[in-house]
């Protein structure tokens, strides 16, 4: 079989569970050593371990010795582990994850292809966030460190295994050197280490003080793909358990001797800055420290989180509105609409546009409006930091650590040397806590330094601070005319899109930027794969004050939607399938768009006919390389609002590594983009007050409102692409494709469902 | 004013003001970080906990309120439905992020001691309170079947 | 789209429609103060038709019977309503056993015995000892004041006497709870002692009921 479809196949027994226990009661404890660096005892029993560890950089192929790179750095090589793969006495195999583990796989996945060619035993491996470090921790396809678009798997496919495979031959000369036998005549398999005539073996623990002095060897074989044991299957996520029982540690949960809690008010307004301030109502609640003002606001430190949040209630601020971006979204929109009229910069001209719609037998219309979204991650944005004699110490969920230690140099006028930031475990992202700017942790460094004391200082974001505090998915108009002639051919494709952009003024800009056309604004439009004979996509960018941000799958999001909901509306009014009139507009240019539609197809025509008072619409997006595409099936729920029942989803993303953890990426995709597209949006007041400021207004999709999902992975030997956010942007077009065939109603404004304001 | 409460079967006795969230006393006094702030405002189910056995969100509740009663964070819960929970969560890898989850296997391991084969519809009630972020409500769902599956032998 | 969840007639709609201008803020911005007035039973007395001043009567107390914060939880259906606006309850919640709520969500997973103030932000959630929505033989919303009237009137429904309801209305705790509904929500006017007034005016008078 092609691929496997995964809802069937996960197992409901944790009899071959690869974590530490498989009762959460036996395993009820905080750890937090490993990526925190905060534990002094654990932080000892680190550096003991490490001494006699293998530690394997392969980006210093040849330049040290392994062992010596471990053992001579003493206390500082394991307190910042230079490496990627730890094999440790006690047999445990870490592999230091360079991404940022949010949820979307990584620490599971790279250790993984560590694991495959290390012929690890899964049971024994473990999982640490790399800390910041971009010379050796360099996200190859960024030049910097971090993570984002979908990347961690496409980047360290390679690199990963070939530390993992530099290890494995480096514990097969190890044990040909202590068995005197040649190297060729061991096997490995499932962490042992056997010489089959002298019915020798060895665990990897047992070899590694031996195997950490010998030479990394530059270009290790790699596996075929016919030969791989663990990729491609179902392997447990190493962070499920402590994810389960509570033990799992975020830098919420971090709490250094001495710690400050900071809560911040940021102005009301986008650009508005503090005037006047009045702090002494906060000032008088037990257990206040100080009230500063900082950049971003007002800061208000507190022995305990109780007192920091009483007394940013007590606050009483003037703000300075004079810079300010005061109109609302209302404004905005007519703004954005009116630009939207004319032709703009053209991001792609294919043919004659005008001369085609002059053409044309019937011409649509439609001019789509998208909201800002806000990212709204479980954990708001938080960090702990601590500046003291002159060295920065930081706890952060980092998502482009480069740029964050950049920020942070810059706040506390140290040298990047003197900073260090251990990556924490996020709750969540969707793009927020990746900034071009690193602005939030500057605003963290701000609120560290304004105390001008050397005690760790967390910084934590309320709900309202994180609804409210900017960064959205950008409002967008798209303004299109499609074209069909008389046998009901597309013939014409006007879009026209009115957008701001996130990467003008930005280290991203110049990468971003061509010929004044903003490769993220258009993307997805631009790359239409449809065989359009006369084809533009215009972009116009707007200047707006409320600041924007990548949001899951970046501007994807309303691009997918734009595309898939009016190439839907033409070809019904065309008369055709929405299937077979993909297919044909696909032609034979496109094999793996191809391969997902009619994937997907087949997966809902498996189901049955579409039961009655329902409907399905399809969508399909290529997004981060990755080709998804989705079939929802929808009921009025009674409310004239859609009931999404069931999802079904064909996604290609190449190999496979893990597809329990593409399912669940699509699965996850799925519900955060259906959540948005029915129920979400940021409105802006008269005077640019943002409208919403918790989940009550800010609505999130809920367990009562998530389909069933149904995912097939199609089976590849192409190389892995990501899967983190390419699910999302199929997901709102489906269903409101499927809504449109239901009621007759097109959708062309965002959310679905109004929103009350 | 000293707040005295059972927390996770012992005794324990918390010197903070009495309109002090429940949820700031667990982390902030006791350093049970298992359970989480997401919204203040009762919206998200982060901050599950049972008091006296019944689902509770700490955020929005006074530590006062506790006083004399049993506290439970997801550190302290025990019991035949919780361990069917949480080997479920484990057995099909529910958590993503992962910052959500203490609260819904506190609200899922509350469902199956009053239900211990919820339907659909049970399942969506009790649950519609833990919001994830993440979307793993298709594999939350599944996950409590299996437990309730567990539980009946 | 949650303005025409219910309609009524005479005074009542008056008192809705004023309340629904109001209810265009959110809940957070309620300003806390009601803009209408109770009258006291004094107040009708220039009515020298009995039946007409029960009837005035009982539209006077229709202006805290209509009012979101009383009809919130006398929902049409099995899920309360919230804010001024009466928007749906955020998070989804259902009746369940005796109104309290679905297993591992009961109303009390975030009611408590009393309002707990917002540290985070402006507003609170509501709270008084057994919170619970109404039985759904007592449902307003949807309801004209005289339906609901009726229904009040009609023991199999109320499972009240006339002056088991007036008590109700002049001293039981939830129903008080009206005028003390916390921080950012907007009281109902008058007071729950000159409710209880109106009430026992209104039986006094022969409790009739306005038409419709």
């Amino acid at each position: 079989m092609a691929d496997q479809i995964f809802r069937a196949d996960i197992p409901s027994t944790t009899a071959d569970s690869g974590l530490s226990g498989t009762n959460p009661a036996d395993t009820r404890r905080i750890d937090r050593a490993a990526s925190t660096g905060l534990s002094r005892r654990s932080f000892l029993q680190g550096t003991a371990a490490a001494a006699a560890s293998l530690v394997i950089g392969i980006h210093l192929p040849g330049k040290a010795r392994a062992g010596a790179a471990a053992s001579a750095a003493g206390e500082s090589a394991a307190f910042a582990p230079n490496a990627f793969v730890r094999v440790a006495p006690d047999n445990t195999v870490t592999v230091i994850i360079k991404h940022i583990e949010f949820g979307q796989g990584p620490a599971t996945g790279l250790s993984t292809l560590v694991a495959e060619e290390l012929d690890a035993d899964w049971g024994q491996m473990r999982a640490e966030l790399a800390p910041a470090d971009t010379e050796k921790y360099v996200n190859s396809l960024f030049g910097i460190q971090g993570t984002g678009g979908s990347t961690a798997m496409a980047n360290s496919y390679e690199q990963m295994r070939k530390a993992g495979a530099a290890a494995r031959a480096m514990l097969v000369q190890a044990a040909a050197n202590r068995w005197r036998v040649n190297a060729d005549e061991i096997t490995v398999s499932k962490g042992t280490v056997s010489h089959g005539a002298s019915g020798k073996s060895a665990s990897f623990g047992d070899l590694a003080s031996e195997a950490a002095r010998l030479e990394v060897p530059a270009d290790p074989a790699l596996k075929s793909p016919d030969q791989f044991n663990l990729i491609g299957t179902r392997v447990r996520k190493l962070d499920t358990l402590d994810k389960t029982n509570g033990t799992q540690v975020f830098t919420q949960d971090l709490y250094p001797e001495s710690m400050v809690t900071a809560t911040i008010l940021h102005p009301p307004q986008f650009g508005a800055t503090v005037a006047s301030l009045d702090d002494s109502k906060a000032r008088r609640i037990k257990d206040v420290i100080d009230v500063k003002t900082v950049p971003a606001g007002v800061a208000v430190y507190a022995n305990n989180t109780y007192a920091a949040l009483k007394g940013r209630k007590a606050l009483e601020v003037t703000w300075d509105a004079s810079k300010a971006e005061t109109r609302s979204t209302r404004q905005m929109e007519q703004d954005y609409s009116k630009a939207a009229q004319t032709p703009g910069l053209n991001a792609r001209n294919d043919g004659d546009v005008e001369q085609a719609l002059a053409k044309a037998d019937r011409i649509i219309e439609a001019e789509y409006f998208f909201p800002f979204l806000a990212h709204a991650p479980m954990e708001t944005l938080d960090a702990v930091m601590q500046f003291k004699d002159g060295k920065v110490t930081a706890w952060l969920g980092s998502q482009i650590q480069t740029l964050d230690v950049g920020a942070l140099s810059s706040v506390f006028g140290v040298d990047k040397s003197s900073i260090t930031l251990y990556t924490q475990y996020a709750g969540g992202s969707f793009g927020r806590r990746a900034q071009p700017g690193g602005e939030f942790a500057a605003e963290a460094a701000e609120v560290t330094k304004a105390l001008g004391s050397d005690r760790p200082v967390k910084l934590m974001w309320t709900r309202e601070n994180d609804i409210q505090g900017g960064r959205y998915r950008p409002l967008a108009i798209h303004k299109m005319r499609g074209g069909l002639d008389k046998d009901g051919n597309i013939i014409g494709w006007d879009q026209q899109i009115a957008v701001q952009s996130f990467m003008k003024g930005t280290a991203f800009e110049s990468g971003m930027f061509e010929d004044g056309i903003d490769a993220s604004a258009v993307e997805g439009s631009r790359a239409m794969p449809y065989g359009i004979a006369n084809l533009r996509i215009g972009q116009h960018l707007m200047e707006n004050g409320v600041s924007t941000l990548w949001w899951r799958s970046v501007e994807h999001t309303h691009n997918a939607y734009a595309n898939e909901t009016f190439l839907d509306e033409l070809l019904e009014k065309a008369g055709k399938d929405p299937v077979e009139g993909r297919l044909a507009l696909l032609g034979d240019k496109h094999p793996r768009h191809r391969g997902v539609l009619e994937k997907v197809a087949q997966m809902a025509d498996a189901a049955g006919p579409v039961p009655s008072g329902r409907q399905r619409g399809v969508a399909l997006h290529k997004s981060f390389g990755s080709f998804v595409a989705q079939i929802a099936e929808v009921s009025d729920n009674g409310n004239g609002e859609p009931r999404v029942h069931k999802v079904w989803c064909a996604v290609d993303c190449g190999v496979a590594v893990n597809p329990d953890v593409i399912a669940a990426q699509m699965e996850g995709g799925i519900g955060f983009g259906i959540g948005a597209v029915l129920y979400d949006a940021i409105t802006l007041s008269e005077g640019g007050y943002v409208e919403q400021s918790n989940f009550d207004r800010y609505r999130s999709l809920r367990i009562s409102e998530m389909p069933d999902v149904e995912v097939a992975v199609i089976q590849s030997t192409e190389a892995p692409t990501g899967v983190g956010e390419p699910g999302t942007p199929p997901s709102g077009p489906a269903v409101a494709n499927a809504w449109r065939r239901l009621t007759g109603k097109s959708v062309y404004r965002l959310p679905l469902v109004p929103i009350n304001v | 004013m000293a707040v005295k409460f059972e927390l996770n079967g012992k005794q324990v006795s918390a010197d903070v003001e009495p309109d002090t969230p429940l949820l700031w006393v667990i982390r902030d006094t006791f350093g049970l970080t298992g359970t989480k702030f997401g919204c203040g405002i009762a919206q998200c189910g982060a901050c599950t906990v049972h008091l006296n056995g019944l689902t509770r969100r700490s955020c929005v509740t006074p530590v006062s309120q506790a006083e004399g009663g049993m506290v439970t964070t997801i550190e302290g819960l025990d019991g035949k439905e919780a361990r069917a929970v949480q080997d479920a969560w484990v057995g099909i890898d529910v958590p993503q992020c992962g910052f959500c989850q203490s609260g819904q296997v506190m609200s899922a391991t509350a469902l199956l001691k009053e239900i211990p084969k919820p339907s659909d519809d049970n399942i969506n009630q009790a649950m519609a309170g833990n919001i994830c972020r993440c979307a793993t409500y298709v594999r939350i769902r599944k996950a409590i079947h299996n437990a309730a599956d567990t539980l009946e032998g | 789209m949650q303005h025409a969840v219910y309609s009524l007639g005479g005074a009542g709609l008056i008192a809705a429609m004023a309340f629904l201008t109001l209810g265009a803020a959110n809940v957070a911005s309620e300003n806390g103060i009601s803009n209408e007035t109770l009258k006291s039973p004094e107040a009708f007395k220039s009515i020298s038709d009995k039946s007409k001043r029960s009837v005035a009567l009982f539209n006077e107390m229709g202006k805290v019977i209509t009012h979101p914060r009383c009809m919130n939880c006398h929902p049409k259906g099995d899920s309360p309503l919230q804010g001024m606006n009466m928007q749906k309850h955020e998070p989804p919640v259902v009746r369940g056993a005796g109104g309290m709520g679905a297993p591992a969500m009961r109303c009390s997973t975030c009611h408590s015995d009393e309002n707990v103030t917002f540290m985070d932000s402006e507003g609170s959630v509501p709270g008084h000892a057994v919170w619970r929505l109404a039985p759904p033989e007592q449902a307003w919303v949807g309801k004209s004041l005289g339906e609901i009237c009726r229904q009040l009137k009609d023991q199999k429904r109320s499972h009240m006497t006339l002056a088991e309801l007036q008590k109700h209305n002049a001293t039981d705790g939830l129903v008080g709870w009206g005028w003390n509904p916390g921080e950012g929500r907007t009281p109902v006017p008058g007071s729950q002692k000159m409710f209880g007034e109106l009430t026992q005016a209104w039986i006094d008078t022969g409790a009739e009921c306005p038409g419709g």
